[in-house]
Protein backbone atom coordinates (compact mmCIF):
# COMPACT_ATOMS: atom_id res chain seq x y z
CA UNK A 1 0.00 0.00 0.00
CA UNK A 2 1.45 3.37 -1.09
CA UNK A 3 0.95 6.25 1.34
CA UNK A 4 0.82 9.91 0.33
CA UNK A 5 1.19 12.62 2.97
CA UNK A 6 -1.16 15.59 2.65
CA UNK A 7 -1.39 18.95 4.31
CA UNK A 8 -4.54 20.73 5.50
CA UNK A 9 -4.11 24.46 6.03
CA UNK A 10 -6.34 26.16 8.59
CA UNK A 11 -6.48 29.95 8.44
CA UNK A 12 -8.96 32.80 8.21
CA UNK A 13 -11.89 32.68 7.44
CA UNK A 14 -11.77 29.42 9.44
CA UNK A 15 -11.89 30.21 13.15
CA UNK A 16 -8.58 30.38 15.01
CA UNK A 17 -7.72 27.61 17.44
CA UNK A 18 -8.09 28.50 21.09
CA UNK A 19 -5.70 26.36 23.15
CA UNK A 20 -6.16 25.23 26.74
CA UNK A 21 -3.25 27.46 27.80
CA UNK A 22 -5.13 30.54 26.57
CA UNK A 23 -2.86 30.94 23.56
CA UNK A 24 -4.50 31.23 20.15
CA UNK A 25 -3.20 29.81 16.86
CA UNK A 26 -4.48 32.05 14.05
CA UNK A 27 -3.26 29.64 11.41
CA UNK A 28 -1.79 26.18 11.39
CA UNK A 29 -1.23 23.15 9.20
CA UNK A 30 -2.07 19.55 9.96
CA UNK A 31 -0.23 16.80 8.10
CA UNK A 32 -2.27 13.68 7.51
CA UNK A 33 -2.51 10.51 5.45
CA UNK A 34 -5.52 8.42 4.52
CA UNK A 35 -5.81 4.78 3.51
CA UNK A 36 -8.79 3.02 1.97
CA UNK A 37 -11.89 4.69 0.58
CA UNK A 38 -14.46 6.80 2.33
CA UNK A 39 -17.86 5.20 1.68
CA UNK A 40 -20.84 7.06 0.25
CA UNK A 41 -22.39 8.03 3.57
CA UNK A 42 -18.98 8.69 5.15
CA UNK A 43 -19.58 6.22 7.95
CA UNK A 44 -16.45 4.06 7.73
CA UNK A 45 -13.81 6.55 8.92
CA UNK A 46 -11.31 5.47 11.56
CA UNK A 47 -9.01 8.05 13.13
CA UNK A 48 -5.65 6.84 14.41
CA UNK A 49 -4.06 8.99 17.12
CA UNK A 50 -0.33 8.73 17.57
CA UNK A 51 1.77 8.39 20.68
CA UNK A 52 4.85 10.32 21.78
CA UNK A 53 7.21 10.13 18.84
CA UNK A 54 5.08 8.94 15.92
CA UNK A 55 3.37 10.77 13.10
CA UNK A 56 0.61 10.75 10.49
CA UNK A 57 2.51 8.03 8.62
CA UNK A 58 0.59 5.17 10.18
CA UNK A 59 0.59 2.54 7.45
CA UNK A 60 1.90 1.70 4.01
CA UNK A 61 5.16 2.87 2.45
CA UNK A 62 6.12 5.92 0.44
CA UNK A 63 6.56 5.52 -3.30
CA UNK A 64 9.89 3.91 -4.12
CA UNK A 65 10.92 3.59 -0.46
CA UNK A 66 10.32 0.01 0.66
CA UNK A 67 11.84 0.70 4.10
CA UNK A 68 9.41 3.52 4.92
CA UNK A 69 6.70 1.44 6.60
CA UNK A 70 4.21 3.35 8.72
CA UNK A 71 4.53 2.97 12.50
CA UNK A 72 1.39 0.81 12.83
CA UNK A 73 1.68 -0.99 9.50
CA UNK A 74 1.41 -4.38 11.27
CA UNK A 75 -2.10 -3.42 12.43
CA UNK A 76 -3.50 -1.34 9.58
CA UNK A 77 -3.73 -2.10 5.87
CA UNK A 78 -5.57 -4.20 3.30
CA UNK A 79 -6.76 -7.43 4.99
CA UNK A 80 -5.10 -6.49 8.29
CA UNK A 81 -6.72 -6.16 11.73
CA UNK A 82 -7.93 -2.69 10.83
CA UNK A 83 -8.81 -3.54 7.25
CA UNK A 84 -8.40 -0.65 4.82
CA UNK A 85 -10.52 -2.58 2.31
CA UNK A 86 -13.41 -1.86 4.68
CA UNK A 87 -12.41 1.25 6.55
CA UNK A 88 -11.18 4.70 5.61
CA UNK A 89 -8.28 5.20 7.97
CA UNK A 90 -6.89 8.62 8.82
CA UNK A 91 -3.50 9.26 10.38
CA UNK A 92 -2.83 12.77 11.61
CA UNK A 93 0.30 14.45 12.95
CA UNK A 94 -0.44 16.34 16.14
CA UNK A 95 0.02 20.08 16.56
CA UNK A 96 3.39 20.92 18.08
CA UNK A 97 5.00 17.91 16.45
CA UNK A 98 7.86 18.00 13.98
CA UNK A 99 6.71 15.87 11.05
CA UNK A 100 4.69 18.35 9.02
CA UNK A 101 2.03 19.80 11.29
CA UNK A 102 2.70 23.24 12.72
CA UNK A 103 5.12 23.04 15.61
CA UNK A 104 8.12 24.72 17.24
CA UNK A 105 10.29 24.22 14.13
CA UNK A 106 7.71 25.93 11.89
CA UNK A 107 8.11 29.55 10.89
CA UNK A 108 6.05 31.91 13.03
CA UNK A 109 4.24 34.11 10.46
CA UNK A 110 4.40 37.04 12.86
CA UNK A 111 8.21 37.03 13.18
CA UNK A 112 9.41 35.17 10.11
CA UNK A 113 11.55 32.98 12.42
CA UNK A 114 11.01 29.49 13.84
CA UNK A 115 8.58 29.56 16.76
CA UNK A 116 11.06 27.78 19.04
CA UNK A 117 10.31 28.62 22.66
CA UNK A 118 7.34 30.78 21.55
CA UNK A 119 5.32 27.80 20.38
CA UNK A 120 2.54 27.40 22.94
CA UNK A 121 2.12 24.36 25.15
CA UNK A 122 -0.54 22.04 23.75
CA UNK A 123 -2.76 19.54 25.54
CA UNK A 124 -4.42 16.28 24.58
CA UNK A 125 -7.68 18.24 24.40
CA UNK A 126 -6.11 20.76 22.00
CA UNK A 127 -5.03 17.89 19.76
CA UNK A 128 -8.49 16.37 19.82
CA UNK A 129 -10.07 19.74 18.96
CA UNK A 130 -7.69 20.23 16.04
CA UNK A 131 -8.33 16.66 14.83
CA UNK A 132 -12.06 17.42 14.92
CA UNK A 133 -11.36 20.34 12.58
CA UNK A 134 -9.50 18.01 10.25
CA UNK A 135 -12.61 15.81 10.15
CA UNK A 136 -14.70 18.88 9.32
CA UNK A 137 -12.21 19.66 6.56
CA UNK A 138 -12.61 16.10 5.21
CA UNK A 139 -16.41 16.34 5.50
CA UNK A 140 -16.66 13.54 8.07
CA UNK A 141 -19.21 13.98 10.84
CA UNK A 142 -18.93 10.70 12.68
CA UNK A 143 -16.04 8.30 13.22
CA UNK A 144 -16.71 4.58 13.06
CA UNK A 145 -13.82 4.43 15.52
CA UNK A 146 -11.06 6.46 17.06
CA UNK A 147 -8.09 4.36 18.07
CA UNK A 148 -4.73 4.87 19.69
CA UNK A 149 -2.06 3.31 21.88
CA UNK A 150 -0.41 4.96 24.89
CA UNK A 151 -0.73 8.74 24.47
CA UNK A 152 -2.82 7.94 21.37
CA UNK A 153 -5.21 5.99 23.59
CA UNK A 154 -5.58 9.06 25.79
CA UNK A 155 -6.64 11.04 22.74
CA UNK A 156 -9.20 8.33 21.88
CA UNK A 157 -10.54 8.56 25.44
CA UNK A 158 -10.68 12.35 25.23
CA UNK A 159 -12.49 12.14 21.88
CA UNK A 160 -15.24 10.05 23.48
CA UNK A 161 -15.74 12.74 26.13
CA UNK A 162 -15.35 15.91 24.03
CA UNK A 163 -17.22 14.79 20.92
CA UNK A 164 -19.56 12.02 22.09
CA UNK A 165 -21.85 12.39 19.07
CA UNK A 166 -18.94 11.96 16.66
CA UNK A 167 -17.48 8.69 17.98
CA UNK A 168 -19.16 5.28 17.65
CA UNK A 169 -16.26 3.22 19.04
CA UNK A 170 -13.22 4.20 21.09
CA UNK A 171 -10.30 1.77 21.04
CA UNK A 172 -7.97 2.63 23.91
CA UNK A 173 -4.77 0.57 24.03
CA UNK A 174 -1.97 0.54 26.64
CA UNK A 175 -3.17 3.86 28.03
CA UNK A 176 -4.02 5.39 31.40
CA UNK A 177 -6.62 7.89 32.60
CA UNK A 178 -3.77 10.10 33.82
CA UNK A 179 -0.07 9.88 34.64
CA UNK A 180 1.18 8.66 38.00
CA UNK A 181 3.75 10.66 39.94
CA UNK A 182 6.34 8.12 38.75
CA UNK A 183 5.35 8.69 35.10
CA UNK A 184 5.65 12.46 35.56
CA UNK A 185 8.99 11.99 37.29
CA UNK A 186 10.44 10.13 34.30
CA UNK A 187 9.14 12.89 32.00
CA UNK A 188 10.69 15.60 34.14
CA UNK A 189 14.11 13.90 34.06
CA UNK A 190 13.81 13.72 30.28
CA UNK A 191 12.91 17.41 30.07
CA UNK A 192 15.78 18.39 32.34
CA UNK A 193 18.18 16.45 30.12
CA UNK A 194 17.03 18.60 27.19
CA UNK A 195 16.79 21.95 28.96
CA UNK A 196 20.22 21.67 30.59
CA UNK A 197 21.93 20.86 27.29
CA UNK A 198 24.16 23.90 26.53
CA UNK A 199 22.85 23.85 22.96
CA UNK A 200 19.24 24.33 24.13
CA UNK A 201 19.47 28.16 24.21
CA UNK A 202 16.18 28.51 26.08
CA UNK A 203 14.41 26.69 23.30
CA UNK A 204 15.52 29.02 20.51
CA UNK A 205 18.30 26.79 19.17
CA UNK A 206 16.81 26.60 15.66
CA UNK A 207 17.25 30.34 15.13
CA UNK A 208 21.02 29.97 15.53
CA UNK A 209 21.35 26.56 13.90
CA UNK A 210 22.15 24.83 17.17
CA UNK A 211 20.70 21.46 18.29
CA UNK A 212 20.46 20.11 21.86
CA UNK A 213 21.17 16.64 20.51
CA UNK A 214 22.77 15.17 23.59
CA UNK A 215 19.94 16.21 25.87
CA UNK A 216 17.37 14.84 23.48
CA UNK A 217 19.25 11.55 23.18
CA UNK A 218 19.36 11.15 26.97
CA UNK A 219 15.64 11.97 27.14
CA UNK A 220 14.95 9.19 24.65
CA UNK A 221 17.15 6.74 26.58
CA UNK A 222 15.10 7.38 29.71
CA UNK A 223 11.86 6.91 27.79
CA UNK A 224 13.09 3.66 26.27
CA UNK A 225 13.75 2.12 29.67
CA UNK A 226 10.07 2.59 30.55
CA UNK A 227 8.84 1.05 27.29
CA UNK A 228 10.40 -2.37 27.92
CA UNK A 229 9.63 -4.83 30.69
CA UNK A 230 12.39 -5.87 33.10
CA UNK A 231 12.11 -9.48 31.87
CA UNK A 232 12.30 -8.45 28.23
CA UNK A 233 15.40 -6.35 28.87
CA UNK A 234 16.95 -9.29 30.67
CA UNK A 235 16.09 -11.66 27.82
CA UNK A 236 17.27 -9.31 25.10
CA UNK A 237 20.44 -7.94 26.70
CA UNK A 238 21.00 -9.44 30.14
CA UNK A 239 24.46 -8.57 31.40
CA UNK A 240 25.93 -9.18 27.98
CA UNK A 241 29.04 -7.26 26.92
CA UNK A 242 29.81 -6.18 23.41
CA UNK A 243 33.52 -6.97 23.65
CA UNK A 244 34.12 -7.53 27.35
CA UNK A 245 35.26 -5.29 30.17
CA UNK A 246 37.58 -2.44 29.20
CA UNK A 247 37.55 -0.38 32.39
CA UNK A 248 36.20 2.62 30.51
CA UNK A 249 32.96 4.57 30.23
CA UNK A 250 32.49 3.69 26.60
CA UNK A 251 29.30 1.68 26.01
CA UNK A 252 30.43 -1.78 27.12
CA UNK A 253 27.23 -3.55 28.13
CA UNK A 254 24.86 -4.38 25.31
CA UNK A 255 22.05 -2.49 27.03
CA UNK A 256 24.23 0.65 27.14
CA UNK A 257 25.03 0.34 23.50
CA UNK A 258 21.36 -0.25 22.64
CA UNK A 259 20.17 2.79 24.59
CA UNK A 260 22.88 5.03 23.13
CA UNK A 261 22.01 3.87 19.64
CA UNK A 262 18.29 4.54 20.21
CA UNK A 263 19.01 7.96 21.72
CA UNK A 264 21.40 8.96 18.92
CA UNK A 265 18.99 7.80 16.20
CA UNK A 266 16.08 9.64 17.82
CA UNK A 267 17.99 12.88 18.27
CA UNK A 268 18.61 13.02 14.53
CA UNK A 269 14.96 13.12 13.53
CA UNK A 270 13.02 14.49 16.51
CA UNK A 271 12.72 18.02 17.82
CA UNK A 272 13.63 18.82 21.42
CA UNK A 273 10.92 21.48 21.82
CA UNK A 274 8.36 18.97 20.59
CA UNK A 275 9.59 16.42 23.12
CA UNK A 276 9.16 18.97 25.92
CA UNK A 277 5.64 19.78 24.83
CA UNK A 278 4.49 16.22 24.21
CA UNK A 279 5.70 15.05 27.64
CA UNK A 280 3.95 18.03 29.20
CA UNK A 281 0.71 17.16 27.37
CA UNK A 282 1.03 13.66 28.87
CA UNK A 283 1.59 15.08 32.36
CA UNK A 284 -1.41 17.40 32.14
CA UNK A 285 -3.85 14.80 30.80
CA UNK A 286 -6.38 14.08 33.53
CA UNK A 287 -10.01 14.20 32.38
CA UNK A 288 -11.24 13.28 35.85
CA UNK A 289 -9.61 16.38 37.38
CA UNK A 290 -12.43 18.62 36.18
CA UNK A 291 -14.91 16.29 37.90
CA UNK A 292 -13.33 16.22 41.33
CA UNK A 293 -11.24 13.19 40.42
CA UNK A 294 -14.32 11.17 39.49
CA UNK A 295 -13.44 9.39 36.24
CA UNK A 296 -16.93 7.89 35.88
CA UNK A 297 -18.37 11.39 35.99
CA UNK A 298 -15.80 12.59 33.44
CA UNK A 299 -16.71 9.74 31.09
CA UNK A 300 -20.46 10.05 31.58
CA UNK A 301 -21.05 12.13 28.40
CA UNK A 302 -19.46 9.40 26.22
CA UNK A 303 -21.77 7.59 23.82
CA UNK A 304 -19.16 5.35 22.21
CA UNK A 305 -18.67 1.66 22.76
CA UNK A 306 -15.23 1.03 24.23
CA UNK A 307 -12.56 -1.55 23.57
CA UNK A 308 -9.85 -1.25 26.22
CA UNK A 309 -6.67 -3.32 25.89
CA UNK A 310 -3.72 -3.58 28.26
CA UNK A 311 -0.60 -5.73 28.37
CA UNK A 312 0.34 -7.81 31.40
CA UNK A 313 4.00 -6.69 31.54
CA UNK A 314 3.42 -2.99 30.78
CA UNK A 315 4.71 -1.14 33.84
CA UNK A 316 4.55 2.32 32.28
CA UNK A 317 0.74 2.16 31.91
CA UNK A 318 -0.04 -1.05 33.77
CA UNK A 319 -3.23 -3.12 33.41
CA UNK A 320 -4.37 -1.60 36.73
CA UNK A 321 -4.58 1.79 34.97
CA UNK A 322 -6.74 0.32 32.21
CA UNK A 323 -8.93 -1.35 34.83
CA UNK A 324 -9.59 2.10 36.33
CA UNK A 325 -11.10 3.13 33.00
CA UNK A 326 -13.08 -0.12 32.79
CA UNK A 327 -14.46 0.38 36.27
CA UNK A 328 -15.51 3.95 35.46
CA UNK A 329 -17.21 2.77 32.27
CA UNK A 330 -19.01 -0.02 34.16
CA UNK A 331 -20.16 2.52 36.76
CA UNK A 332 -21.52 4.58 33.85
CA UNK A 333 -23.23 1.53 32.32
CA UNK A 334 -21.33 2.07 29.07
CA UNK A 335 -20.63 -0.69 26.60
CA UNK A 336 -17.08 -1.87 27.20
CA UNK A 337 -14.93 -4.82 26.32
CA UNK A 338 -11.65 -5.20 28.18
CA UNK A 339 -8.79 -7.50 27.26
CA UNK A 340 -5.58 -7.97 29.22
CA UNK A 341 -3.14 -9.40 26.72
CA UNK A 342 -0.48 -11.75 28.07
CA UNK A 343 2.64 -10.32 26.39
CA UNK A 344 6.24 -10.23 27.63
CA UNK A 345 7.32 -7.00 25.94
CA UNK A 346 6.08 -4.28 28.30
CA UNK A 347 4.58 -1.04 27.02
CA UNK A 348 6.03 -1.52 23.53
CA UNK A 349 3.73 -4.53 23.06
CA UNK A 350 1.07 -2.26 21.62
CA UNK A 351 3.24 -1.72 18.53
CA UNK A 352 4.21 -5.38 18.14
CA UNK A 353 2.63 -8.46 16.64
CA UNK A 354 0.90 -10.51 19.28
CA UNK A 355 -1.60 -13.10 18.02
CA UNK A 356 -4.23 -12.57 20.75
CA UNK A 357 -3.94 -8.76 20.59
CA UNK A 358 -4.36 -8.66 16.83
CA UNK A 359 -7.18 -11.24 16.91
CA UNK A 360 -9.06 -9.09 19.43
CA UNK A 361 -8.71 -5.94 17.32
CA UNK A 362 -9.48 -7.76 14.06
CA UNK A 363 -12.60 -9.45 15.47
CA UNK A 364 -13.81 -6.26 17.10
CA UNK A 365 -13.45 -4.24 13.90
CA UNK A 366 -14.94 -6.98 11.71
CA UNK A 367 -17.86 -8.01 13.96
CA UNK A 368 -18.73 -4.98 16.05
CA UNK A 369 -17.73 -1.94 14.02
CA UNK A 370 -18.03 -3.01 10.38
CA UNK A 371 -21.60 -4.41 10.31
CA UNK A 372 -23.04 -1.01 11.21
CA UNK A 373 -21.27 0.51 8.25
CA UNK A 374 -22.47 -2.13 5.86
CA UNK A 375 -26.05 -1.51 7.02
CA UNK A 376 -25.77 2.24 6.62
CA UNK A 377 -24.07 1.80 3.24
CA UNK A 378 -26.98 -0.34 2.10
CA UNK A 379 -29.42 2.19 3.49
CA UNK A 380 -27.68 4.92 1.49
CA UNK A 381 -27.70 2.86 -1.72
CA UNK B 1 -24.52 -29.63 28.98
CA UNK B 2 -26.43 -26.36 28.88
CA UNK B 3 -29.35 -26.44 26.47
CA UNK B 4 -31.84 -23.93 25.14
CA UNK B 5 -34.34 -25.21 27.73
CA UNK B 6 -31.95 -24.11 30.48
CA UNK B 7 -31.45 -20.75 28.77
CA UNK B 8 -35.23 -20.32 28.70
CA UNK B 9 -35.51 -21.16 32.41
CA UNK B 10 -32.83 -18.59 33.26
CA UNK B 11 -34.48 -16.00 31.00
CA UNK B 12 -37.85 -16.55 32.71
CA UNK B 13 -36.27 -15.44 36.01
CA UNK B 14 -34.79 -12.23 34.60
CA UNK B 15 -36.84 -9.05 34.39
CA UNK B 16 -36.98 -7.21 31.08
CA UNK B 17 -34.05 -4.83 30.64
CA UNK B 18 -32.17 -6.06 33.72
CA UNK B 19 -28.49 -5.36 34.23
CA UNK B 20 -26.79 -8.74 34.09
CA UNK B 21 -23.28 -9.94 34.79
CA UNK B 22 -22.39 -13.42 33.49
CA UNK B 23 -19.36 -14.88 35.25
CA UNK B 24 -17.37 -17.36 33.19
CA UNK B 25 -19.53 -16.44 30.22
CA UNK B 26 -17.76 -18.71 27.73
CA UNK B 27 -18.57 -17.68 24.17
CA UNK B 28 -21.21 -15.22 25.39
CA UNK B 29 -24.14 -17.19 23.94
CA UNK B 30 -26.24 -16.99 27.14
CA UNK B 31 -25.76 -13.21 27.29
CA UNK B 32 -26.54 -12.88 23.59
CA UNK B 33 -29.71 -14.96 24.19
CA UNK B 34 -30.73 -12.85 27.19
CA UNK B 35 -30.18 -9.62 25.32
CA UNK B 36 -32.34 -10.90 22.42
CA UNK B 37 -35.13 -12.35 24.58
CA UNK B 38 -35.12 -10.07 27.64
CA UNK B 39 -33.38 -6.95 26.37
CA UNK B 40 -30.83 -7.14 29.17
CA UNK B 41 -27.76 -4.96 29.20
CA UNK B 42 -24.95 -7.14 30.28
CA UNK B 43 -21.32 -7.96 30.56
CA UNK B 44 -19.53 -11.27 30.49
CA UNK B 45 -16.54 -12.03 32.66
CA UNK B 46 -14.08 -14.43 31.07
CA UNK B 47 -10.40 -15.24 31.28
CA UNK B 48 -9.99 -17.66 28.39
CA UNK B 49 -8.41 -16.15 25.27
CA UNK B 50 -10.46 -18.16 22.77
CA UNK B 51 -13.75 -17.51 24.60
CA UNK B 52 -12.99 -13.77 24.67
CA UNK B 53 -12.63 -13.68 20.89
CA UNK B 54 -15.92 -15.62 20.58
CA UNK B 55 -17.67 -13.09 22.85
CA UNK B 56 -16.43 -10.25 20.64
CA UNK B 57 -17.72 -12.18 17.60
CA UNK B 58 -21.09 -12.56 19.33
CA UNK B 59 -21.27 -8.84 20.04
CA UNK B 60 -21.16 -9.34 23.80
CA UNK B 61 -19.41 -6.95 26.19
CA UNK B 62 -16.67 -9.06 27.74
CA UNK B 63 -14.31 -8.09 30.55
CA UNK B 64 -11.17 -10.16 31.04
CA UNK B 65 -10.86 -10.95 34.72
CA UNK B 66 -9.62 -13.96 36.64
CA UNK B 67 -12.67 -14.74 38.77
CA UNK B 68 -10.60 -16.34 41.49
CA UNK B 69 -8.78 -13.07 42.14
CA UNK B 70 -11.97 -11.09 42.66
CA UNK B 71 -13.81 -8.40 40.77
CA UNK B 72 -12.43 -5.16 42.19
CA UNK B 73 -13.48 -3.40 38.96
CA UNK B 74 -17.12 -3.90 39.78
CA UNK B 75 -18.90 -1.74 42.33
CA UNK B 76 -21.14 -3.11 45.10
CA UNK B 77 -24.73 -3.92 44.12
CA UNK B 78 -24.19 -2.55 40.61
CA UNK B 79 -26.01 -5.43 38.85
CA UNK B 80 -29.54 -6.77 39.13
CA UNK B 81 -28.46 -10.34 38.53
CA UNK B 82 -25.12 -12.13 38.51
CA UNK B 83 -25.03 -15.48 36.72
CA UNK B 84 -22.51 -18.27 37.23
CA UNK B 85 -23.37 -20.99 34.76
CA UNK B 86 -21.68 -24.39 35.03
CA UNK B 87 -18.64 -22.88 36.71
CA UNK B 88 -19.18 -23.04 40.48
CA UNK B 89 -17.92 -26.64 40.62
CA UNK B 90 -14.66 -25.51 38.98
CA UNK B 91 -13.93 -22.67 41.41
CA UNK B 92 -11.23 -23.15 44.01
CA UNK B 93 -12.69 -20.54 46.35
CA UNK B 94 -16.36 -21.44 46.09
CA UNK B 95 -17.55 -19.52 49.13
CA UNK B 96 -15.65 -16.36 48.21
CA UNK B 97 -16.96 -16.42 44.64
CA UNK B 98 -20.58 -16.73 45.79
CA UNK B 99 -20.05 -13.94 48.34
CA UNK B 100 -18.56 -11.78 45.56
CA UNK B 101 -21.60 -12.51 43.35
CA UNK B 102 -23.91 -11.21 46.05
CA UNK B 103 -21.66 -8.20 46.67
CA UNK B 104 -21.84 -6.95 43.07
CA UNK B 105 -25.40 -8.18 42.36
CA UNK B 106 -28.74 -8.02 44.14
CA UNK B 107 -29.54 -11.59 43.07
CA UNK B 108 -27.49 -14.54 41.86
CA UNK B 109 -28.22 -17.40 39.50
CA UNK B 110 -26.02 -20.50 39.54
CA UNK B 111 -26.29 -23.63 37.46
CA UNK B 112 -24.31 -26.77 38.21
CA UNK B 113 -24.18 -30.48 37.36
CA UNK B 114 -25.90 -32.51 40.09
CA UNK B 115 -23.42 -34.98 41.54
CA UNK B 116 -26.38 -36.68 43.27
CA UNK B 117 -27.87 -37.93 39.96
CA UNK B 118 -28.57 -41.68 40.32
CA UNK B 119 -26.21 -42.73 37.55
CA UNK B 120 -23.38 -40.89 39.31
CA UNK B 121 -24.38 -42.60 42.55
CA UNK B 122 -24.37 -46.06 40.99
CA UNK B 123 -21.06 -45.52 39.22
CA UNK B 124 -19.40 -44.72 42.52
CA UNK B 125 -21.43 -47.11 44.74
CA UNK B 126 -21.43 -50.18 42.50
CA UNK B 127 -18.63 -49.53 39.99
CA UNK B 128 -16.36 -48.03 42.63
CA UNK B 129 -15.20 -45.43 40.13
CA UNK B 130 -15.63 -41.66 39.96
CA UNK B 131 -18.61 -40.90 37.72
CA UNK B 132 -18.16 -39.92 34.08
CA UNK B 133 -21.27 -38.77 32.24
CA UNK B 134 -22.52 -36.30 29.69
CA UNK B 135 -22.73 -33.64 32.41
CA UNK B 136 -19.46 -34.65 34.07
CA UNK B 137 -17.45 -35.71 31.02
CA UNK B 138 -14.01 -35.66 32.66
CA UNK B 139 -11.81 -38.32 34.22
CA UNK B 140 -10.75 -37.63 37.80
CA UNK B 141 -7.24 -36.70 36.68
CA UNK B 142 -8.14 -34.15 34.02
CA UNK B 143 -11.30 -32.58 35.42
CA UNK B 144 -11.55 -28.84 35.97
CA UNK B 145 -14.27 -29.63 38.53
CA UNK B 146 -12.63 -29.35 41.93
CA UNK B 147 -15.79 -29.04 44.05
CA UNK B 148 -18.45 -31.55 43.09
CA UNK B 149 -21.70 -31.24 45.03
CA UNK B 150 -25.35 -32.27 44.97
CA UNK B 151 -28.62 -30.36 45.00
CA UNK B 152 -29.01 -31.24 48.69
CA UNK B 153 -25.48 -29.95 49.37
CA UNK B 154 -26.22 -26.65 47.70
CA UNK B 155 -29.46 -26.18 49.62
CA UNK B 156 -27.63 -26.87 52.88
CA UNK B 157 -24.98 -24.31 51.84
CA UNK B 158 -27.67 -21.68 51.20
CA UNK B 159 -29.36 -22.43 54.53
CA UNK B 160 -26.07 -22.18 56.43
CA UNK B 161 -25.35 -18.77 54.91
CA UNK B 162 -28.89 -17.46 55.17
CA UNK B 163 -29.23 -17.16 51.40
CA UNK B 164 -32.85 -17.00 50.28
CA UNK B 165 -33.60 -19.41 47.43
CA UNK B 166 -35.96 -17.56 45.09
CA UNK B 167 -36.32 -20.14 42.31
CA UNK B 168 -35.11 -23.63 41.56
CA UNK B 169 -35.30 -25.64 38.34
CA UNK B 170 -33.83 -29.07 37.78
CA UNK B 171 -33.34 -30.66 34.38
CA UNK B 172 -32.58 -34.16 33.21
CA UNK B 173 -30.93 -33.98 29.81
CA UNK B 174 -32.77 -30.81 28.88
CA UNK B 175 -36.20 -31.82 30.24
CA UNK B 176 -37.49 -30.28 33.45
CA UNK B 177 -37.42 -32.77 36.36
CA UNK B 178 -39.88 -32.20 39.20
CA UNK B 179 -39.84 -35.68 40.75
CA UNK B 180 -36.98 -36.58 43.14
CA UNK B 181 -34.72 -33.92 41.63
CA UNK B 182 -31.60 -34.78 43.63
CA UNK B 183 -31.83 -38.39 42.44
CA UNK B 184 -33.15 -37.92 38.93
CA UNK B 185 -31.88 -34.46 37.90
CA UNK B 186 -28.63 -33.87 36.01
CA UNK B 187 -28.50 -30.07 36.03
CA UNK B 188 -29.69 -27.67 38.72
CA UNK B 189 -30.47 -23.96 38.36
CA UNK B 190 -30.94 -21.70 41.37
CA UNK B 191 -31.85 -18.07 41.79
CA UNK B 192 -31.01 -16.76 45.26
CA UNK B 193 -30.25 -13.62 47.23
CA UNK B 194 -28.61 -12.65 50.49
CA UNK B 195 -30.91 -12.60 53.51
CA UNK B 196 -32.97 -9.44 53.60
Amino acid sequence: MIATPQLAHFASPLPSLQLASGAVLQQYDLAYETYGTLNADKSNAVLICHALNASHHVAGVYEGRADSEGWWDSMIGPGKSVDTNQFFVIGVNNLGSCFGSTGPLSINPETGKPYGADFPLVTVEDWVDSQARLLDFLGIKTLAAVMGGSLGGMQALSWSIRYPERVRHAVVIAAAPNLSAQNIAFNEVARQAIMTDPDFHDGNYARINALPKNGLAVARMIGHITYISDDQMETKFGRGFREGKKFSFAPEFQIESYLRYQGEKFSQYYDANTYLRVTKALDYFDPAADCGGDLAKALSPAAAKFLIISFTTDWRFSPARSREMVRALLDDKKNVTYVEVDAPHGHDAFLLNNAQYHAVVKTYFAKQIAPVNITSQEAAA
Amino acid sequence: MITRADFAAIASWIPEGARVLDLGCGDGSLLAYLSQTRGVSGYGIENDEVSIIQCIENGVNVIQVNLESGMAEIADQSFDIVILSQTLQAMKRTEAVVAEMLRVGREAIVTFPNFGYWKHRTQIALGGRMPVSEDLPYQWYDTPNVHLFTIADFEAFCTARNYRVLNRSVFTNGVEQRFLPNLLGTLALYRFAASA
